[in-house]
């Protein structure tokens, strides 16, 4: 505590730990649509074992996740039900683009498809390949943790501007 | 189902007490309208059904798909015939092997090309591992939506092995892109029969090991026997394949009625059941796996050295050794790579039995490089437009087991 | 380069095994609806792997009927229904591969169409024909008479245009911005 009585100190200390325990207890909503959700699939099992990292307990309801796993194709008939899955997430949440076509089309730029889900919602962790191998997967929830733990998300940010707005 | 007077007595009514209301119809008129999907973990990949409910039975539905189309057929009509083929492994992503295998003959066919035994031999190979692999888990997921989550876990573990041995064919695990028009990509290597047999006998043990789990299981066979039932009539109306119209008692495997590759040469039977339930889906495809095994140690036994490129100069990719050091070589590469060769005019479709069921492609050359059309019959459309009247009058958790045991593709649905 | 080459057996001897039986089937075929077929394209005359039979659009239920019941033929397992854009009058060509259980072989009947006309649709024979026959109308926009449930089925309902067309831009995206609501009226 300051001499002022304020609890500056104590507060980003708690942060920091609320920060912690955030990313280490990731429950993915798995968005799988086509070909990258069986890879996510295969991470999830036994060889691969995300639950290593504290994310194996997959969430299909969005009130109940807070990490947006965008596996797979994202069409425009589908952009609409993303967007829908999306906003019903409670902050903080974080979004990882799995794949090359939730990126940016890849190799399907066609009448179809959206070019990259970034043009919907915002991205924290961008992982390439068609589909990316498990351990594509791995290593991006550790780039993600690292990012939860530091408040560099863009659903953290947000809320630390709103924060700062409110003092 | 029961009679209604029997249903009726087993409720121990007060004596004398009249019912009024139909026992099935719980809700009186009240309906309610689920909306499954297209995100929803029961329906695999993005598919969507609406169900009316009359409590916990589903008296109408429809069902919807479309939520990853990547106009897969269009995009045939733009690229060239060897562009292609990265498009299929995005098929039906479980066995994209196949797809690329069906795909590549269908183009041989159209130019008259026939490639060498040492190729077909890989090719039957490739495509009994991918039939293995898709049915492991056809088989795990239909387990996992009905509650058996170990049952998964064991298939999974076999299928990570399957692919290492992808891997050492190609380099990737899921979208292969390993045959090319006339050839495949990279010879498979040194002892990879020897390895191939080890994961062979292997997998029989796992599948030994799977079928002793779930077989004879009490709650499996209470919630698959006799579930969504597909009678041989209504198959042959609409047009199943597979395993799934052999679990109804369909006499057909297009590997044995019309023989391609060397099919003809090898021995397997066709599993055939008669009921058409959740349940024989389910043994189809686990006596399915065990033929594919004997496939597959067949073919380690009979694969020999030799070439694996056709000579024919029209599709055969330049060796690099020509490319690295003669500028010919280079010119021709180059060429080769940006215009595409040419396909004679014609038209012809091709089938092969892929896991699920007949794959045909259709393809119309207008003597170009590119397609003037690129039909795919994917079997996963067909066998989804059976799950209406297949669920109609069954309970709404049947209908998860229903779905999974038909194995719907989304990228095969959709193309 | 020669590009009339015969079309590889790739496997299986097709013509060899079935070349009699196409032709004895053809000449039925021609008795029973002589003024209805316009066109038999063979193999190996024609490159194609099995024989095209264009027939007149009314009668193509006719012909599939025949071809489904009658003794002999047998073609009872409808493989496929797709259609093509040939960019000349008449336009879209639709085409039914047919395969038959008995005898292990194929068939295919073609139909020509023009833009803004129908054909009758094969339900009524094959009920799975409903979704294939939704997704060339989804396509192509070929109408089809008859058909119980003719809406789009790939696409969004509200997507303007057919994307097979060979004039539909490959990359002629079209945005909405909230999905395709429950229909309560199919539930009746």
């Amino acid at each position: 505590m300051g001499k002022d009585g304020s609890l500056g100190y104590l507060t980003t200390r708690l942060d920091d730990f609320v920060n912690w325990g955030r990313k280490n207890a990731l429950w993915p909503l798995p968005f799988g649509t086509s070909c990258c959700g069986i890879e996510m699939m295969a991470s999830l099992c036994s060889d691969y074992d995300m639950s290593r990292f504290g994310a194996e307990v997959v969430r299909f309801s969005p009130r109940q996740s807070d990490l947006l796993i965008v596996a797979g194709i994202i069409n425009l008939k589908m952009a609409p039900v993303l967007k829908v899955v999306y906003d019903q997430m409670r902050d903080p949440k974080f979004v990882m683009s799995f794949g090359a076509c939730a990126s940016s089309g890849g190799i399907f730029n066609v009448y179809s498809v959206l070019q990259g889900i970034d043009t919907l919602i915002p991205v924290d962790v961008y992982v390439p390949g068609c589909p990316p191998a498990p351990e594509g997967l791995i290593h991006a929830l550790m780039r993600l943790q690292d990012l939860v733990a530091k408040g560099e998300t863009h659903s953290q940010k947000k809320l630390a501007a709103f924060k700062q707005k409110d003092a | 189902m029961k009679e209604r007077k029997d249903r009726v007595a087993q409720m121990h009514l007060p004596a004398g007490y009249q019912m009024e209301h139909d026992p099935d119809d719980l809700w009186g008129d009240a309906r309610v309208i689920v909306n499954i999907g297209p995100t929803h973990p029961a329906m695999h990949g993005a598919l969507r059904m609406v169900a009316k409910l009359n409590g916990e039975t589903i008296e109408k539905s429809y069902c919807e798909f479309g939520f990853t189309h990547r106009a897969k057929e269009k995009l045939g009509e733009n690229r060239t015939f060897h562009n292609f083929i990265v498009y299929t492994d995005r098929l039906n992503y479980c066995s994209a092997l196949i797809n690329n295998v069906t795909y590549v003959r269908a183009v041989e066919k159209l130019m008259g090309v026939e490639v060498p035994d040492r190729c077909i031999w890989i090719r039957m190979i490739c495509c009994e591992l991918a039939r293995i692999t898709d049915h492991l888990i056809c088989v795990g997921i239909n387990a996992v939506d009905l509650g058996a989550f170990s049952f998964f876990l064991y298939g999974f573990h076999q299928r990570e092995e399957a692919y290492t041995l992808i891997e050492k064919l190609c380099g990737a695990r899921l979208t292969t892109s390993y045959p090319r028009v006339g050839g495949l990509m990279a010879d498979a290597p040194e002892g990879f029969e020897k390895e191939l047999k080890a994961w062979v006998l292997k997998t029989r043990e796992v599948i030994d090991e799977m079928d002793e789990l779930l077989t004879n299981n009490k709650i499996w066979l209470k919630r698959t026997v006799g579930i969504s039932v597909f009678d041989k009539e209504k198959c042959l109306q609409y047009s199943y394949t597979g395993p799934n119209a052999r679990a109804a008692g369909i006499d057909i495997d297009l590997r044995r009625d019309q023989p391609c590759m060397f099919y003809k040469d090898v021995e397997f039977d066709v599993p055939i059941s008669q009921n058409g339930d959740v349940y024989d889906r389910y043994m189809i495809r686990i006596a399915e796996m065990r033929q594919s095994l004997n496939i597959l140690s067949q073919c380690a036994d009979r694969i020999k050295k030799g070439s694996i490129w056709t000579e024919d100069k029209r599709v055969r990719i330049p060796d690099k050794d020509i490319v690295h050091n003669t500028m010919e070589g280079m010119i021709y590469h180059f060429k080769f790579f940006m215009t595409g060769f040419d396909v004679p005019e014609g038209e012809a479709y091709t089938q092969f039995e892929a896991a699920n069921g007949e794959l045909g492609f259709y393809i119309v050359s207008k003597g170009s490089p590119r397609a003037h059309r690129m039909r795919i019959r994917g079997p996963s459309v067909w066998h989804y437009q059976g799950l209406t009247p297949m669920v109609e009058g069954e309970k709404i958790a049947d209908m998860v087991a229903g779905l999974g045991s038909i194995n719907v593709i989304a990228g095969e649905l959709d193309r | 380069m020669d590009v009339r080459q015969p079309i590889a057996t790739n496997g299986g001897d097709w013509l060899t095994k079935f070349g009699e039986l196409w032709k004895k089937q053809l000449t039925q075929i021609n008795e029973s609806f002589g003024s209805s077929v316009q066109e038999v394209r063979m193999p190996p005359e024609y490159p194609t792997d099995v024989p095209i039979i264009y027939v007149q659009k009314e009668s193509i239920i006719d012909v599939l009927k025949f071809l489904k019941e009658q003794p002999g033929f047998e073609y009872g397992f409808l493989a496929d229904i797709t259609a093509t854009d040939e960019e000349i009058d008449p336009r879209f060509e639709v085409v039914y591969n047919l395969f038959s259980h008995q005898h292990k072989c194929r068939i295919r009947l073609k139909v020509r169409v023009s833009e803004g006309e129908e054909v009758p649709t094969a339900t009524s024979i094959w009920l799975g024909a409903n979704w294939a026959e939704r997704e060339v109308f989804d396509m192509y926009g070929v109408k089809f008479k008859g058909h119980p449930d003719l809406r789009r089925i790939l696409m969004d309902s509200r997507w303007v245009g057919h994307p097979l067309r060979k004039d539909y831009p490959l990359r002629g995206y079209q945005l909405f911005t909230d999905s395709e609501p429950v229909d309560p009226t199919l539930l009746e």
